[in-house]
């Protein structure tokens, strides 16, 4: 039985060392092919019409003229006369043809004709939402020191001991604070090239999920997930909405199918924003009490959102967020709209629940006049997901970086430059991160290559590196030594890349393929080296006797003896069995700086912060690029990304990239990444990234705009007409 | 996109006898930045497209005896922006450099950045220019859409960055077409026009005409300024603009025009914040008042209150930077 560890930080070669990406050539240069640059021999180009409007019925479909088009080879209805469709966008038929401009001109001359039906797209107007009846109950719960006793009504006793905590209150906030729905906005829209190969579907799937969409394409078409060969080497984006084939991937299958030609069907711009995912909005009212030091007592709130057509929104669970004082009360209503159906959105409910709950906080910081920073750390007593002193010691280190103490001055206090004013603000934020499912082949061979087999994908983070890190780090090699495979259902299951779970699931079930082989091969050469097998280690491509490196055999003349036939053994960790390997729960610091200018309300990033503690780092160069990528994605959706509906028809009307607005990177500032490692963190072992730095960029900022003006702009993203919103309501433009 | 004809002429004439007279049936190619766009998503689906770029009369930048500078239509906007002659020419330096985009700058045209189509969701979503005549517009989602001159049923902004520019600094266009023989000089404010009825367009101009050049007096002692409110750093279209240009003798200001932009569905001329100039100094009271007068006409929808604030802002902004260069006379320098 082989015991598994991680070696000390000391010990390592690749291991927690800062490597460049191995397929950062191909990207740079364009050779790494992703799913939108797979073309096939004589594949047709499918392209699906969209439903205009956002809330219809279909009277009838007339193809004849589409199919008259040169060019085209073939139509499927998605949709039938008679179906009711709730959103905008959602595709109704498709079109293959020969050439893309055949599929759209053939598209372009289907003829549909809509029964129009009555649209609901305001998710921030809770009342006009419940006279529409639009709303379901979201859940909720309510906790209080005191406990009811026996002859206690529980509401009645709640309510009471409510009002009495905010009677004691030194301090009462009374707020309104929101976040609008956002698409994913993936820069590759989701999509596949598809072709059977004697009753085999070969699907080039642009997916987050290798290993487990064989079996949504398996299960649509009949067939077993063996049938299935589900392809993805790189993907553009997916930030939690391509875990499925979707109806599209299945119906390139049939297509494919049904004319005998591959068939590359990947969606329009318009269509990915419209369909290819969202994430929920959020609105809340909350009131809070704390006591004369600003530590907060009882916490009392409703919020409502909307997940699209079906209801859902953000989850009561996690409200408030991080902070979570000893009195609480919190109430959630969903609100259905016509729009499609949220997807996870890069740390599902987090961003959301950080955006509601932590601008509170600093609103009460406001009232007393005091350092928001203050605040925060009066609080971390209620803090939950990591140990209150790691968000502490963070919380210095981001101060100490962003120079916090010097810059502060109280909200609205700050000096002008003209019409500019600046200001500061902190967030903080946790996630769990646990090690998905993972396993892995090892493969080392009698001429001394070494070959790993994963199921796995790289969204983009790094995680071929890391596989290629850990497995040369475990046999003493170096990366070049070490081929790692990844990206084809056919390989060992991994799980899907979701929740921050791939690193820790790679780097277990690799590190545990590496040493079981490594114990293998000691086993076959300790007789040649006249020792026992477990006093060998493989260092700088030998493998010796501890304490006796003169004793020793090169890598390859160990592996010549393995005779023939590679040494082959495949390891697997299962998620929540124990494991030294790997662990959950991070903690997170952010803060920004900006400026904003009172007469035209545009917020301008000055500097950003982020300090992440993640256990143990196993690359610190693409975690860095992880954390500077969620900060960009966080400016994104706090300061430009906004989903509009047109309230008369439903349409997504800023479905473009041109009218979706994204920052650039002169949008961005200067933007400072602290990975926080010391061995109490690290000998956790390997917790996943992807999720916690992307939470709290949208409530920092916005405090830092608060903290600017003196004024809340309650709803993100701030766009210059919400800030001169605001700053009219309070009188001051 | 609908299949094409694609036509290449060498010269003027031959570029006329390829344009049909029918709306819709040709439409004309310089950068593409626009119009590939626009026929990917069948917003237009010309029959044929006649490409401009191949006619080297359209082309370049040349200084006239009188000292009026001449810029061919299809000149790249990079070397407009880096052309000697037109150093001085501030306000129209100031808005192509607020494109923000080595790309557009260097494929985009000068005559392409002013003939562009609006920038407005109804209309790229195939509503037509005049979505409101349903009340889409009003009734919509119109945060972006024009506070002025918005009473019909064309609700969208001009989508030129350098329209206004163009027009403070008294520039002229020259239009061939529809006759080989026919050739006209239109200020560039004659050029736009705010369609009103189906089957116009947001330019005077018939299918078969063709804006060749753009002529920009001698600058002389004229300040001029752009400024664009712009939420990003990237190429984003601004949220609203103005330029200004000034003339000022012993301190005064002799000589006005202001033009806003991203505003109404053509660049507006502010006649009101023009005479709220004229004669006065320039200071930061002087620049507020013409702001407040220009925007005295809006006429705000229900989601883009907010323009109007940044419009006056613009205009203010414009004027005192136009004014500070009037002053001394020399050339923006260049960042």
């Amino acid at each position: 039985m082989v015991e598994y560890y991680w070696p000390q930080r000391e010990e390592t070669t690749l291991i927690g060392k800062p490597v460049d990406r191995l397929d950062g050539l191909e990207k740079a240069t364009g050779t790494a092919k992703y799913t939108y640059d797979v073309n096939l021999k004589d594949q047709l180009i499918a392209k699906a019409l969209g439903c205009p409007h956002g809330h219809c019925r279909i009277k009838s479909i007339d193809t004849a003229a589409a199919e008259a088009t040169p060019g085209v080879v073939h139509i499927e209805l998605l949709r039938e006369p008679g179906s009711e469709i709730e959103w905008e966008g959602e595709l109704i038929a498709v079109v293959a043809a020969d050439s893309e401009g055949a599929a759209v001109e053939g598209r372009s001359k289907i003829d549909v004709q809509y029964e129009t039906l009555e649209v609901f797209t305001n998710d921030e107007d809770l009342e006009a939402a419940k006279e529409a009846g639009r709303t379901t109950r979201g859940g909720g719960k309510a906790e209080t020191q005191r406990e009811p006793g026996e002859e206690d009504d529980e509401d009645e006793f709640i309510e009471d001991e409510i009002k009495r905590l905010f009677g004691e209150a030194a301090h009462v906030i009374e707020g309104y604070y929101g976040i609008d729905a956002i698409t994913h906005c993936c820069l590759e829209p989701h999509g596949s090239t598809v072709h059977w190969d004697n009753g085999r579907l070969i699907a080039y799937l642009s997916t987050q999920n290798v290993s487990g969409t064989d079996d949504g394409f398996a299960r649509d078409l009949n067939l077993t997930a063996d049938d299935v060969d589900v392809i993805c080497e790189y993907i553009g984006g997916g930030f939690g909405s391509k875990f499925a084939a979707d109806y599209w991937g299945i119906a390139a299958a049939r297509i494919s199918k049904q004319t005998g030609r591959p068939v590359k069907f990947m969606l329009d711009r318009d269509q990915e924003l419209k369909l290819g995912g969202n994430r929920p909005s959020g609105y809340i009212k909350v009131k809070l009490g704390a006591d004369e030091n600003g530590v907060v007592q009882i916490w009392d709130s409703e919020h409502w959102g909307t997940g699209g057509a079906n209801g859902g929104g953000v989850s009561h669970g996690v409200i408030p967020y991080v902070l979570s004082p000893p009195n609480y009360r919190r109430l959630a209503t969903n609100i259905k709209v016509n729009a499609a159906q949220a997807r996870a959105w890069r740390a599902p409910n987090h961003p959301q629940a950080c955006a509601m709950s932590q601008t509170a906080y600093d609103d009460l910081a406001a009232q007393m006049g005091a350092d928001s920073y203050d605040i925060f750390m009066r609080n971390l007593g209620s803090a939950q997901g990591a140990k209150p002193e790691v968000y502490a010691e963070e919380m210095k280190i981001a101060a100490r970086l962003m120079d916090w103490k010097a810059k502060w001055h109280a909200h609205g206090k700050g000096p002008r430059d003209g019409s500019v004013v600046e200001g500061l603000g902190m967030a903080l934020h946790t996630w769990g991160g646990t090690a998905n499912n993972s396993s892995c082949q090892l493969k080392i061979y009698p001429d001394g290559s070494v070959q790993s087999f994963c199921g796995t994908q790289d969204l983009g983070t790094g995680t071929r590196t890391v596989c290629a890190q850990v497995v040369a780090d475990t046999l003493g090699l170096s990366l070049d030594q070490v081929q790692v495979n990844i990206g084809r259902s056919t390989y060992p299951n991994s799980g899907a890349s979701g929740g921050s779970t791939t690193v820790g699931g790679v780097s277990e079930s690799h590190r545990r393929a590496a040493q079981d082989a490594l114990m293998k091969l000691f086993d076959q050469v300790a007789g040649a080296l006249e020792a026992d097998a477990g006093d060998l280690e493989a260092v700088d491509g030998r493998i010796r006797i501890k304490g006796s490196p003169e004793s020793s055999l090169s890598w390859k003349e160990a592996c010549s003896r393995l005779g023939l036939k590679p040494l082959e053994v495949t390891a697997s960790y299962q998620r929540g069995s124990g494991s030294p390997l790997s662990s959950s729960g991070v903690g997170g610091v952010q803060m920004a700086h900006v400026t904003v200018d009172t007469e035209t309300g545009v917020v301008k990033m000055r500097k950003f912060v982020a300090v992440q503690d993640m256990g143990l780092i196993v690359n610190p160069k693409t975690a860095k690029s992880q954390i500077y990528g969620a900060a960009i994605m966080g400016i994104a959706y706090a300061l430009f990304e906004q989903r509009k509906l047109d309230p008369a028809t439903g349409a997504f009307v800023n479905a473009e990239m041109a009218d979706y607005k994204l920052p650039r990177l002169g949008d961005t500032g200067q933007i400072i990444v602290e990975l926080y490692e010391p061995d109490s963190e690290r000998e956790r072992g390997v917790i996943g990234l992807g999720e916690p730095p992307v939470i709290s960029p949208g409530a920092a900022i916005s405090n830092a705009v608060c903290n600017a003006l003196g004024v809340r702009v309650p709803v993100l993203p701030l766009t210059p007409k919400r800030v001169l919103d605001a700053l009219q309501q309070a009188g001051r433009v | 996109m609908k299949s094409f004809e694609f036509a290449a002429p060498r010269t003027e004439a031959e570029l006329l006898r390829l344009l049909s007279p029918i709306p819709g049936h040709t439409e004309v190619l310089a950068g593409g930045t626009d119009l590939v766009g626009l026929m990917k998503k069948m917003v237009v689906t010309p029959e044929r497209v006649v490409n401009l770029m191949e006619v080297p009369s359209m082309r370049g930048i040349t200084i006239r005896p009188d000292g009026a500078i001449s810029i061919g239509a299809t000149t790249a906007l990079d070397e407009v922006l880096e052309h000697p002659y037109l150093a001085s020419y501030s306000a129209l330096l100031d808005a192509l450099r607020g494109i923000n985009s080595m790309q557009l700058q260097a494929q985009g045209t000068l005559g392409g950045e002013i003939c562009q189509r609006p920038q407005c969701w109804f209309f790229r979503s195939g509503q037509g220019l005049l979505a409101d005549r349903a009340g889409l517009v009003s009734q919509g989602q119109n945060e972006m859409q024009a506070i002025l001159d918005n009473a019909g049923p064309a609700k969208f902004v001009s989508g030129s960055r350098t329209a206004p520019a163009i027009a403070v600094l008294n520039a002229e266009v020259r239009v061939i077409g529809p006759g080989e023989a026919d050739e006209q000089w239109l200020p560039v404010a004659a050029l736009f026009r705010t369609p009103r009825k189906e089957g116009e367009r947001e330019t005077v101009l018939l299918p078969n005409q063709v804006v060749t050049h753009i002529v920009l007096p001698p600058v002389g002692n004229l300040g001029s300024a752009t400024y664009e409110v712009r939420q990003s750093e990237g190429p984003d279209y601004p949220l609203a603009s103005a330029a200004a240009a000034l003339r000022l003798e012993g301190g005064r200001v002799r000589e006005a025009r202001v033009t806003l932009g991203m505003v109404a569905p053509r660049p507006y001329a502010s006649q009101e914040a023009k005479r709220a100039l004229l004669g006065k100094s320039v200071s930061e009271e002087t620049a507020v008042a013409a702001g407040l007068a220009a925007i005295r006409d809006a006429k705000p929808l229900a989601h883009n209150g907010y323009k109007v604030q940044l419009a006056k802002v613009a205009v203010k902004r414009a004027i005192l930077e136009a004014a500070s260069r009037a002053a001394s006379s020399q050339p923006a320098v260049v960042a």
